[in-house]
């Protein structure tokens, strides 16, 4: 396959692993709570909407269901962290590994075909003749800007506005009158709620669910989510940030689409995945460092 | 309209660490009280305010609001009647959040928040008069970040934060100590400003004598988690630092001088 072709491919998977990121946008970036569960309630949206839908449910309702079974998985996480006081990394990777046995019970087993089920991508390629993969980008696209400006509008809320307010200052939130448990547990059900849509949107657009498909999922959302801060970092409305999360993850699974075309495989991209993020993370500290001694005079004779 | 009833707080039960915070406080504030708290470190200062605040739970004891017993009510709930400044500049307030979207914050102390805009344009009004008249300037950078304000512009907007939505009783937990000289002056000022025109009932811990003294209608002393002095009307008027001292070394048998109240 052309390089080219590769990349069409990889823009329209990197849409629908955009919501995800924005799912984990939410957590990491607005609730300053690193959220694990991530990489189980994203198969757990593909394994409820892949069930679903070889039940012969409708498309859409299927969807939504993955994306709710998403928000319960969230909102779990969110009860053991505030309720029970786990520290919120362990309370997601518990979560997480309840998940693995849950999801293969919803299943039944470890990988669930779906190529002849109807999709919500299925009605536009039967209808306009196009490509899966398309259909999966305009759709992708269009879900996007959806999600974005539904979630612009949600943290201009008061609720919103009190799930931002939690990430920057807890103890002065609940000063103002407002239960933090409630609000943490509000944004981790959100988050988790996006990542278990685009759990099924994946799952329809690759036509099978696979318990492990979630692995490492939040690394690729913390990838997505700091290439896109690079790249459009200068851009400071909130809108503008929520869009170049999902910019960001396209242009991940881009990456991806060319090391692949290099001839690694896509194993590999997890130890790349993991290289960024550790880049992204720590250049920004080593290079303050390194300006901060740099500008030392000795001075004083 | 607040009584505190032999409260009992103790910190680390039954461990080496053991701290008896609050032993057997009893504390009336009759509406619109401004009642100053002073005490040297560890007198149990700070843990009377955040047991009124409900930031922990106490032992033993009673705390009246109204008429109503809110001793177990979670913090959240009783902020719905306190309005609260901390000694810490950085946390009355949200730094990567607008100053206008932290006014918004505090106008609904108490209220339920739900899918309604955080800020609607005529609250934007209403903040802009309220941001005035700190005479800081604020009024004109709404939008920008309260991460960009310094330690005092923070503390007063904190303040006005507290009284935006008038609370019954204000807590103030040393909220100048943290400033310098001059800003701390400045947000006294407001202090006295704000709560003479609110006419609200106010307690307020400070380290400085002076302004114990000077502010108020009330003054208490506490010691080892008890109120051991209280002066009101012509007595406190009239108190001086040094009296302040004396009563100190005569209710608590101990040397007063070698504490950083003495430094205010």
């Amino acid at each position: 396959m052309s390089l080219l072709l590769n990349l069409q491919d990889a823009v329209s998977q990197g849409i629908l692993w955009g919501v995800m990121v924005l799912g984990v946008y939410i957590t990491f970036r607005l609730l300053d709570v690193a959220d694990l569960t991530v990489d189980g309630s994203f198969a757990t949206g593909g394994a409820v909407c892949a069930v679903l839908l070889i039940n012969g449910w409708n498309p859409v309702i299927a969807t939504v269901m993955g994306m709710l079974g998403g928000a319960a998985a969230g909102a779990v996480t969110g009860i053991l962290h505030t309720l029970c006081e786990i520290p919120a990394i362990l309370a997601g990777i518990l979560t997480q590994l309840a998940l693995y046995s849950i999801n293969l019970r919803i299943m039944g087993k470890a990988n669930v075909s779906m190529a002849n089920v109807d999709s919500i991508f299925s009605w536009l390629v039967d209808a306009t003749g196009w490509k899966q993969s398309q259909a999966a980008l305009l759709i992708g696209a269009v879900l996007a800007v959806l999600i974005i400006l539904a979630l612009y509008w949600f943290f201009g809320t008061e609720i919103g506005a009190a799930i931002r307010a939690t990430g920057n200052n807890e103890a002065m939130v609940r000063a103002l009158g407002e239960n933090t448990k409630k609000i943490k547990i509000i944004g981790l059900a959100l988050s988790n709620g996006l990542v278990g849509l685009s759990g099924a949107l994946i799952c329809q657009s690759q036509k099978f669910a696979d318990v492990n498909s979630g692995l490492g999922a939040i690394v690729i959302g913390l990838a997505a989510i700091v290439i896109g801060e690079i790249l459009l970092g200068r851009l400071h409305s909130f809108g503008s940030k929520l869009a170049a999360v999902v910019v960001g993850a396209a242009i991940y699974f881009m990456i991806r689409a060319f090391v692949i075309w290099l001839g690694l495989n896509t194993n590999d991209m997890k130890l790349i995945s993991a290289v960024i993020v550790v880049l992204a993370l720590s250049i920004p500290v080593l290079s303050q460092k390194w300006k901060i001694r740099r500008s030392y005079a000795k001075g004083g004779q | 309209m607040l009584r505190v009833l032999n409260v009992e707080k103790t910190f680390n039960k039954g461990t080496i660490n053991e701290k008896r915070a609050l032993n057997g406080l009893n504390l009336e504030l009759q509406d619109g009280d401004f009642v100053t708290v002073i005490g040297g470190n560890g007198a149990g200062k700070s843990t009377m305010l955040n047991v009124i605040a409900g930031v922990y739970p106490i032992d033993r004891g009673q705390i009246i609001l109204h008429g109503e017993n809110i001793s177990t009510w979670p913090e959240h709930k009783r902020a719905r009647f306190e309005g609260r400044v901390f000694q810490d500049p950085m946390k009355g307030t949200a730094a990567n959040m607008q100053i206008q979207e932290n006014l918004a914050m505090a106008y609904r102390r108490g209220l339920k928040r739900g899918l309604k805009w955080a800020i609607t344009k005529e609250e934007h009004a209403r903040y802009h008069e309220a941001l005035k008249t700190l005479n800081l300037g604020l009024e004109d950078r709404m939008t920008a970040k309260v991460g960009l304000l310094s330690g005092g512009q923070r503390q007063a907007l904190t303040l006005l934060m507290a009284t935006l939505r008038k609370p019954e009783l204000l807590l103030l937990d040393e909220h100048t100590a943290a400033l310098d000289p001059k800003t701390s002056a400045k947000v006294l000022e407001l202090t006295r400003q704000i709560v003479e025109e609110n006419k609200l009932t106010t307690l307020m811990i400070t380290h400085n004598m002076k302004d114990a003294i000077r502010m108020g209608n009330r003054l208490v002393m506490m010691h080892e988690g008890r109120i051991i002095y209280q002066a009101s009307g012509e007595e406190k008027e009239h108190l001086q630092v040094s009296e302040l001292l004396e009563k100190f070394e005569q209710a608590a048998g101990d040397a007063f001088a070698n504490d950083r109240m003495i430094l205010g």
